[in-house]
């Protein structure tokens, strides 16, 4: 699938002579690429070929052959399934509000960070340790010292203002994981963010400091479209891992309900106990579909946001 | 705070001194909230399990839980264990990774193929493809190669996590190097591994060693394949982190200790070179 364009490079040319020029200079290439086809790309063929068998293992012995071909029923089952259709929903939430709120607080981390101060350098140190911790660590962390309902830190802190303990995790378990993802990818937005403002050139922004223009003008005017691709890329790469989030949730509520997002309702169903491997195979490669479709309209979308920004 | 005064701000070129004054502050407030959750488990590590639970300090601090985490019960896994697959997990698939990427970086930057583009965009790709899309066909060939419950797969994997963003970060720095120097060599008629050697590494060397510490830092906090490819024995320190959770009695203080020793190396190795790493990253997408 995503291999085409690679393989289309890789034929063109003489392909008949091995020696050219042109496959001297692919040579260098051609170790990593093969690497990842045969690592990505074929087992992702076997996902499909397997989503369209009925293999299930009951007994957990592993029978590697499928037993029976069984077309699209697996896909057409999908739809009418309605913990995926949940998953599907929560996977949405999950992605889009820890990007958008990390990429938010980011921005505002960045903004004040790009300014001097006594003990910048320490500030930003702490600020990026969150992100550099294990993410087992951190959803263990929140789960066990700040959400915990007893002895909590954040009931403690409750409790001091007169307020009644909530049961963070039980009662509100994608916030709970949501917090925690925000807490480790905030770092990360903030410094591809603060990469961005620190390659603006100032005198733009000294002339407009000139002409009077107030502080938030210029940030919005000059500042945010210059941001731009930084945003982009920002969110780009969050949402490439925050789609894929697997270890908060498993740390922190095991699946459950409000909580599970796709890949670990396909892990649940698969691996994770469920051995139907077949239909897991199956939500496996719509998940495929979906990311991708999501990630094309997701930068499109944000694209398209600045550029009204541009002409306002 | 006269200091941050003197230096002048970007923007702050007009602004009175109450405003610096107060960002700093501010900054310093968020800092500090955001490495809250982390200083207090360093704290709670050093405390006695009665303390630690209660969320109080009555026994005094100690590195008790320090010494106590070193021994494990017969038959789980231990921290020497853990410790040593992590680490030559970790180095090796990043020795890999760094052998494969060195030279498809040159093929992409320095004297790019025709429609070095897709390929590049190739590379990214594969990382949209979600983990679960693909781990049951592994799982099954691994275990049908006997590879389940062995550093090797866990290799495998990772050299196939790291190497898009390495090819990615390296091209950026690759990118930066003057033409003349390479075209220089070429002219010399020298070969590609004494280009890369002679040339280009001297001059990439520092963010050759940012990419390698950020494949490094991927694959020390790697759970979910090590958690799916392995059982106790073989796996790893995120695992070895979990396995002091404890149903029976207090073990929140061991935790801790646990959380802190399993994080250090990275922690460290990331505060170290924050800077580079950003740039790298952020560079392989705008250059």
């Amino acid at each position: 699938m995503t291999a085409t364009a690679a393989d289309a490079t890789l034929t063109r040319g003489k392909v008949g002579d091995p020696f050219s020029s042109a496959w001297r200079r692919r040579l260098p290439l051609l170790p990593a690429l093969l690497y990842m086809v045969a690592i990505t790309q074929l087992p992702f063929l076997v996902s499909i070929y397997y989503s369209l068998t009925d293999l299930k293992d009951k007994t957990q012995s592993l029978i590697p052959e499928p037993t029976k071909f069984v077309g699209f029923e697996n896909y057409r089952r999908i739809f009418s399934d309605p913990f995926f259709r949940q998953a599907m929903w929560t996977s949405v939430k999950m992605t889009v509000l820890s990007v958008v709120l990390s990429l938010f607080i980011g921005t505002l981390f960045a903004v004040l960070l790009d300014r001097k101060f006594f003990g910048r350098g320490l500030i930003r140190t702490l600020l990026i340790t969150p992100f550099l911790l294990m993410p087992v660590v951190a959803a263990l962390i929140w789960k066990q010292q700040m959400f915990s309902s007893l002895f909590g830190v954040l009931n403690k802190v409750l409790n001091f203002l007169g307020l009644n303990s909530v049961a963070f995790i039980s009662d509100h378990p994608l916030g709970s994981i949501i917090t925690v993802l925000v807490w480790q990818w905030t770092p990360f937005m903030m410094l591809i963010v603060l990469a961005g403002l620190q390659s603006q050139p100032s005198d733009i922004l000294e002339a407009a400091d000139v002409d009077g223009a107030s502080g938030f003008g210029i940030f919005r005017q000059l500042t945010l479209p210059h941001l731009r691709p930084y945003l982009e890329l920002g969110a780009l790469l969050g949402s490439i891992y925050i789609v894929q989030a697997f270890d908060a949730i498993d740390v922190m509520t095991g699946g459950g309900p409000g909580s599970t997002n796709v890949p670990y309702y396909v892990y649940q169903e698969s691996i994770g106990g469920g051995f139907r491997y077949g239909s897991a195979s199956a939500y496996a490669i719509v998940v495929v579909v979906f990311s991708i479709i999501i990630a094309t309209l997701a930068l499109r979308l944000l694209s398209s946001l600045f550029r009204d920004e541009d002409r306002a | 705070m006269t200091d941050a005064e003197r230096r002048g701000t970007k923007l702050g070129i007009g602004e009175r001194r109450s405003v610096v004054i107060g960002v700093g502050v501010l900054a310093w407030l968020v800092g500090l909230l955001w490495i809250f959750p982390v200083a207090w488990t360093v704290l709670t590590s050093f405390k006695t399990e009665d303390d630690a639970a209660a969320q109080t300090l009555h026994h005094g601090l100690s590195f008790g839980r320090y010494s106590d985490i070193g021994h494990s019960t017969q038959g789980t896994l231990s921290l020497q264990s853990a410790f040593t697959n992590s680490l030559v997990v970790v180095l090796v698939s990043t020795t890999i990774v760094m052998l494969l990427a060195l030279p498809a970086a040159y093929a992409l930057a320095i004297r790019p193929i025709h429609k070095w583009r897709d390929v590049l965009f190739f590379f990214i790709s594969t990382k949209f493809l979600p983990i679960v899309a693909s781990i049951f066909p592994i799982y099954v060939y691994a275990e049908k190669w006997n590879l389940i419950g062995t550093r090797t797969v866990l290799i495998i994997l990772y050299i196939a996590i790291n190497l898009p963003l390495a090819i990615w970060m390296l091209r950026s720095f690759f990118k930066e190097i003057p033409r003349e120097l390479i075209e220089a060599a070429e002219i010399d008629g020298t070969n590609l591994y004494n280009q890369l050697r002679t040339v280009i590494l001297p001059i990439a060397a520092p963010g050759i060693a940012a990419t390698a510490l950020l494949c490094v830092i991927f694959a020390w906090n790697e759970y979910f394949y090590a958690l799916q490819l392995n059982f106790a024995s073989a796996s790893t320190m995120p695992q070895w982190v979990t396995s002091n959770v404890s149903t029976r009695g207090n073990f929140l203080a061991k935790l801790s200790a646990a959380s802190v020793i399993a994080c250090l190396p990275v922690v460290i190795a990331g505060w170290a070179t924050q800077k580079r790493m950003i740039r790298g990253l952020s560079m392989g997408a705008l250059k």
